[in-house]
């Protein structure tokens, strides 16, 4: 699936916000931490892209790394928000 | 100072109506963990939880008081009760002057706030009961406690979250130490078990869809319960000059805070608890046999109260046995602690170690006896039991055999 950009521009607007930094700051390489944002900021970030797209991410905060929900890194967030707006879209 | 003695408990929780239907299923290692029952479940992605069954509320309650009372302050009635008939006290006259109330929650009367939020936000309804701030408000289960038992001395609630009934039980335990009082009704109760109660907790992502697995490495999230225990701690010399059976003997406790973080626990401010209720009841840690974990099941609890517990008790760590009952009744929220200090009374009177169940693989993290799935017997002459709240508040008691 080709980059959708406006959905690359909403996340990092969100995790921009959630940072606290500007989006020019956001680069897609880095990872959560790289960006100073702890657990709670993670589920609010989620609960953030939940309330924008109107999806629903699985993710449970005792094993991040068992779901599909690839949080990695910030090009890896989009991907995997990108997939979840197509899933719904598609359904 | 006083010695506090523990002459009369209750419980109502997912595993009993009672004390001894509690201790038999700690003791068979049996789940009370299932499908949550109530209305728009279907609405949530977490729907089990260690529901109260059968509960009928008409059997023990008349329409009068079924008014005033919400499911928490129904729970702490019966706990009550039950509690205070095994104490053989009477609180009417004289003693009950110097006897009081304390007890914990955290979210008081939740399924009222819930029922009537929905009446007026959902159904559009512009009136509600008279009673729903009597109903709602966190003193009302100590108030009519009170009330019903005529206790007529120092009476309140204490609200720490998750640690809400240690502190609760702690405190009542200073009183008593000190000669505020003779007797303290202390424990707590919970009943969030509805469909705002529960789609909180979703969004914080920490609950499990499936099973609470404490300490077992494949653990995925805390599992909600309900209910409540209450017991009756009384002042040692009373207790004995009127040849009250002593279940047990409250020895220390300690708080601290983390001072750190809203949600994630910190081992330095675990441990310090622990250290400090074995300080406080003069246990070295070799006199300890059994500790009643939090543990929640959460990824972050677990470790953390287990290189805690590791810490505090140094070599002694490895030869001591750790359960988590949550397993069993799912974490009764401000009511926990009242409702896991049955497994510490079991270890001390019956020789008998609650299991840890649902455990499934080891985790390098925990790695302590945590006894995994089948109960054990073993002679214990002292147990403590850890709280940790949300928001870094702990509150750990230590228990010493009669």
């Amino acid at each position: 699936m080709a980059a959708n950009p406006s959905i690359r521009d909403r996340v990092i607007a969100i995790i921009a916000e959630q940072a606290v930094l500007e989006r020019e700051q956001v680069s897609l390489e880095m990872s959560l931490a790289e960006l100073g944002i702890d657990s709670l900021g993670l589920v609010e970030s989620i609960f953030a892209f939940e309330e924008e797209f109107d999806i629903s991410v699985p993710f449970n905060a005792n094993e991040p790394t068992e779901s599909d929900f690839d949080i990695s890194s910030v090009a890896a967030i989009i991907g995997a928000v990108e997939k979840l707006v197509a899933e719904k879209e598609a359904a | 100072m006083r010695r506090v003695a523990i002459t009369g408990a209750g419980t109502i929780n997912a595993l009993g109506h009672d004390v001894p239907s509690t201790l038999a299923a700690m003791r068979e290692g049996r789940c009370g963990i299932g499908p949550l029952v109530f209305r728009d479940v279907d609405r949530l992605s977490v729907r089990i939880g260690g529901q109260v069954r059968g509960w009928d509320a008409e059997s023990y309650f008349n329409r009068q008081e079924i008014s005033l009372y919400d499911r928490f302050t129904q729970f702490t009635m019966l706990a009550t009760k039950q509690a205070v008939e095994q104490s053989g006290l009477d609180f009417r006259g004289k003693m009950g002057f110097d006897c009081g109330v304390i007890l914990g929650t955290a979210g008081g009367g939740v399924m009222t706030s819930d029922e009537n939020y929905r009446s007026v936000y959902e159904e559009g309804k512009n009136r509600v009961h008279p009673f729903v701030v009597p109903k709602l408000m966190n003193n009302a289960a100590a108030s009519h406690v009170s009330m019903e038992w005529s206790l007529r001395g120092p009476s309140f609630t204490v609200a720490t979250a998750c640690a809400s009934s240690n502190h609760a039980m702690g405190l009542a335990f200073q009183m008593v130490r000190s000669g505020a009082a003779r007797a303290i009704i202390t424990g707590g109760s919970e009943a969030m078990l509805c469909f705002g109660g529960i789609k909180a907790w979703e969004g914080l992502r920490v609950m499990s869809k499936d099973a609470c697995r404490p300490f077992s490495a494949n653990r995925n999230g805390m599992v909600q319960g309900e209910g409540a225990g209450v017991f009756v701690f009384e002042d040692w010399d009373h207790a004995r000059a009127r040849g009250a059976e002593i279940l047990a003997e409250v020895a220390g406790f300690s708080m601290t805070s983390d001072a750190a973080d809203i949600v994630m626990p910190s081992q330095a401010g675990a441990q310090r608890a622990i250290a400090g209720a074995l300080a406080d009841a003069r246990l070295a840690p070799e006199d300890v046999g059994y500790v009643n974990a939090h543990g929640t099941g959460t990824a972050a609890n677990d470790k953390t109260e287990c290189a805690a517990v590791a810490h505090a008790f140094g070599h002694h760590a490895d030869r001591l046995m750790i359960s988590s009952t949550k397993s069993m009744h799912g974490h009764v929220i401000g009511g926990t602690g009242a409702v896991e200090l049955l497994a510490c009374i079991m270890a001390l009177r019956d020789g008998v170690i609650a299991p840890t169940i649902g455990y499934e693989e080891p985790d390098p993290e925990c790695a302590l006896d945590v006894v995994p799935n089948v109960a054990r017997e073993r002679k214990v002459t002292a147990a403590i039991s850890n709280a940790f709240a949300f928001g870094g508040l702990n509150a750990v008691l230590a228990l010493r055999a009669a």
